[in-house]
């Protein structure tokens, strides 16, 4: 108990104090964070490609038949939009990847519960899970065409379990991840079974849940990108496809632009929700 | 599964022949122990001799461990761990409160922690306290329970010398208000000494050395009286005063 610590500090080669003062001036450790984020960073990169575009259009550097100027492409957009089928395109597309999401997650979330809470929900879903995610989805697509036909039900159907399967498995992880020491806690703090699941088991598992949602909302939109492009005849993919024919690639980058919104907005909506909920996690990015 | 028979009335601890063994090595082999309702207590003794066995077969928190014997604990029981076991996803009052339900629960929470020192923290996060402030919330978490008997494994453990007297006299502080019955572990001969009015030291999976301290609070480390004492303690631990 009676341990003296002397403690001696020597100071890094810091340049000598002005004239005369004999204390060592200490320097601040340098910060390994990255530091704080510059203004409005994520827009910073994607102007710079877009300026890079415009100049090398304006130029002529660029073939107008393989790569279209900016603004024609929003000459299309805005051409299509009010005298083509753009806007029941993008609602078609938009309501496929809503259902299929929407079924999807929630799927994922009632199987990781039922899975992660029981032993006997684990013995059943589990492993079929597992084995479900060793098959590619996108492999089941001629089957799902011979059980469900080519409309919507199957198209929904394989976006569903595209965005089911890393919903499950990350938050499945999560809750069978609960630390053993915070279950100790609850024993000791008389917690009922339901208490417990509510209070320690679900808020510890939500980090996980999230990254499995990010994966989710990306899965559909690739899922729904490939199957539209592929058995459709409406929808965004089929737009784009059809433009293949006739060798319009304005109205291929205006389908790839639309497709890119919406990954970048539902992407943006999922992380805000995600900082909201998790806000009493400090990371090095807050 | 060890028995862990619960008696409603009577907030003494008792055990009797109390055994736990892992994979068929011995652990506890019979321990006779029994304490009155408001003693303090230390349980001493060396690294693997078997207090951790001792307090989580006491808190009933030994499942799946082999045993047999009888063992009688209040109703009402607290644990304090070595770390402070915080939530890190509920603000600093809401982990208190854990397991604390009902209207008036929220404000014994706040005195809980106004008792500990720290008001005005309720909100905080507990990522955001130092070490020994988050041990304090720890033992406000258990003090709302208003425990008959606090249990704690080595609470200041990982806690710096400095921080470590100061929670010494709010431990005893706390218990003097509040008057659970305590059994403290540790392995540091000093803070059983300064803290505890009766010292155990666990030895062969047996009470080998059962002390009453007949001395006056609050205790200095340096009482000369308080020596003796120390020098019994540490030759029931097999460590000769020139190690020491
Ligand atoms: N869950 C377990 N499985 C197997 N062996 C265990 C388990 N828990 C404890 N033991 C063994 O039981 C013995 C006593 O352990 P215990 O944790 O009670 O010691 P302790 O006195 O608390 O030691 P320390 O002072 O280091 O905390 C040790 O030899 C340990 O290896
Ligand atoms: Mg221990």
């Amino acid at each position: 108990m009676s341990t003296t610590t002397t403690t001696t500090t020597t100071a890094a080669a810091a340049p000598p104090p002005a004239a005369g003062a004999p204390g060592v001036r200490r320097r601040r450790r340098r910060s390994l964070s990255p530091g704080r984020r510059l203004p409005a960073a994520g827009l910073i990169g994607p102007l710079a490609v877009l300026a890079l575009w415009a100049g090398a259009s304006a130029a002529g550097r660029l073939d107008p038949g393989a790569i279209p100027a900016p603004w024609t492409v929003l000459r299309t957009a805005g051409r299509l939009w009010t005298e083509g089928t753009l806007a029941t395109d993008v609602v078609t597309s938009l309501r496929r990847a809503a259902y299929g999401f929407a079924i999807g997650l929630t799927a994922g979330v009632v199987l990781a519960l039922a899975s992660g809470l029981s032993r006997v929900g684990e013995a059943l879903i589990d492993g079929t899970v597992q084995l479900n995610r060793a098959i590619p989805t996108l492999g089941l697509i001629p089957l799902f065409i011979l059980w469900l036909g080519i409309g919507e039900t199957f198209k929904i159907a394989i976006i569903a379990i595209v965005v089911y399967i890393p919903v499950y498995l990350n938050t499945h992880a999560a809750l069978s991840g609960i630390d053993s020491r915070f279950v100790e806690l609850a024993e000791v703090q008389g917690l009922s079974r339901l208490a417990f699941v509510r209070r320690i088991v679900v808020p510890g598992a939500l980090p996980g849940f999230f990254v499995g949602l990010r994966l989710g909302v990306t899965g559909s939109w690739l899922g729904l990108v490939v199957l539209e492009q592929i058995n459709a005849t409406s929808g965004l993919g089929y737009m784009m496809f059809q433009a293949t024919n006739y060798g319009q690639s304005d109205v291929i980058l205006v389908g790839l632009l639309i497709y890119g919104v919406f990954g970048l907005v539902s992407d943006s909506a999922v992380r805000l929700v995600e900082r909201r909920v998790l806000s009493w996690r400090r990371t090095l990015n807050s | 599964m060890a028995p862990h028979t619960e008696q409603l009335t009577a907030p003494a601890v008792r055990l009797a022949g109390l055994t736990r063994s892992f994979d068929g090595r011995t652990v506890l082999d019979g321990v006779d122990l029994e304490f009155p309702a408001g003693q303090f207590t230390a349980l001493l003794g060396h690294s693997g001799s078997g207090k951790s066995t001792l307090l989580r077969a006491v808190a009933g928190l030994d499942h799946e461990v082999e045993g047999g014997g009888e063992l009688t604990a209040p109703e009402r029981v607290s644990v304090v761990f070595q770390d402070s076991r915080l939530l890190p996803w509920r603000r600093v009052l809401d982990n208190v409160l854990l397991g604390a339900d009902g209207k008036e629960a929220a404000a014994r929470g706040r005195a809980a922690l106004a008792e500990v020192g720290l008001a005005g923290r309720e909100r905080a996060w507990p990522s955001e306290l130092s070490g020994g402030e988050a041990q304090r919330a720890a033992l406000a978490r258990s003090l709302v329970r208003e425990p008959e008997l606090l249990l704690a494994d080595e609470p200041f453990g990982a806690l710096d010398a400095l921080t470590r007297i100061r929670m010494h006299g709010l431990l005893r502080e706390l218990w003097k208000r509040h008057r659970p019955a305590v059994l403290l572990v540790t392995h540091d001969v000093d803070e059983a000494i300064v803290l505890a009015d009766r010292v155990l030291v666990l030895e062969n999976g047996r009470i080998g050395l059962d002390l009453t301290i007949d001395r006056p609070h609050p205790r200095s480390y340096r009482d000369p009286l308080l020596g003796e004492y120390r020098e019994r303690l540490l030759a029931a631990l097999g460590v000769t005063e020139d190690l020491a």
